[in-house]
């Protein structure tokens, strides 16, 4: 099954591009924009077919590559299909 | 003394770092990131600086994960020494030998030149050989050198006399300007700047040479 990860900075930790495009899209004129945080989105196809399991392997790749979690956290969706 | 200068796939560091430990009089060797072993007899561990890996994922993630990488945090855990400079540095955050993360850069641009820093300890066989409050000048070349960590480990680092260096202008956003850390035991410095870039006056600094021979120095009997 298909799993999706969304790794993303903790709240608190600066995000300089973040803010970079907020400035972008302030001179695009795109007011009211009040913070942008940027992260990365990384799609697992995994063999594993039970829900359960699919995501505790997921969770056991995030930890030990797929984010860095003194600055990011993650989140698992399973995708279907 | 004898030191292991790692080559990972992306690594453009390599030959200077081993260039300058040779200089101190220190005997290299090259390891490709492939082994699995170290060489018998090492003593320092270098980790270059160079784009590991092409940066993929996060600057020297995958690098922590290589299969030298579990044999060099054996080495570091065992007592050994290991110097990571700029990207070694970022290997050694992701391995979790050295506490924090280094961030983009604040000014989201990648920053190339010499910088002044200061030597915040002299407590360490990496900075033994400089003298108490120096300022020196070594290049910096990065664009994810923004050391961020949670307002206790900072604290912790300064506390314990675990920064190594700072940054007389801080030219990329981290916090307390912090430049370079020392592991709890001592013997594992990441730094951002590169000494082996500054061993010669027509490099436009010798700043860096103190380093090198201060640490094959630390190895001397007697």
């Amino acid at each position: 099954m298909k799993m999706r990860v969304i790794v993303t900075l903790k709240p608190g930790v600066l995000d300089p591009q973040g803010e970079a495009v907020r400035h972008a899209l302030g001179s695009l004129g795109f007011d009211g924009v009040n913070k942008v945080r940027q992260g990365k989105m990384i799609e697992l196809d995994l063999a594993e077919n039970d829900p359960a399991r699919a995501e505790e392997q997921a969770r056991a790749m995030c930890e030990k590559l797929l984010a860095n979690t003194v600055i990011e956290s993650y989140a698992l969706e399973p995708l279907e299909g | 003394m004898k030191a292991a200068v790692i080559t990972f796939p992306g690594s453009n560091c390599d030959r200077d770092l081993a260039v300058a430990f040779e200089q101190a009089g220190a005997e290299v060797v090259r390891v490709w990131h492939k082994n699995t072993a170290l060489p018998d007899g090492v003593d320092v561990v270098g980790l270059p600086g160079g784009f590991s890996y092409g940066d993929h994922l996060r600057c020297g993630a995958i690098a922590a994960h290589s299969p030298i990488g579990t044999a060099i945090a054996a080495h570091a855990r065992t007592g050994g020494y290991v110097l990571g400079v700029c990207n070694g540095f970022q290997v050694l955050l992701e391995m979790g030998l050295l506490p924090g993360a280094l961030l983009r850069n604040a000014g989201l641009k990648f920053v190339c030149k010499p910088v002044a820093l200061n030597v915040a300890t002299t407590d360490s066989a990496f900075t033994g050989g400089y003298g108490q409050g120096a300022q020196i000048t070594v290049p910096v070349a990065h664009h994810d050198g923004n050391f961020t960590a949670d307002a206790d480990t900072v604290a912790r680092l300064q506390g314990d006399g675990r920064v190594a260096f700072t940054y007389a202008q801080n030219p990329n956003g981290s916090d307390g300007d912090i430049a370079g850390i020392l592991s709890e035991n001592r013997r594992v410095l990441g730094m951002m700047p590169h000494p082996e870039r500054a061993l010669d006056a027509a490099q436009g600094s010798a700043d860096g040479r103190a380093l090198f021979a201060g640490l094959v120095g630390a190895f001397v009997p007697g």
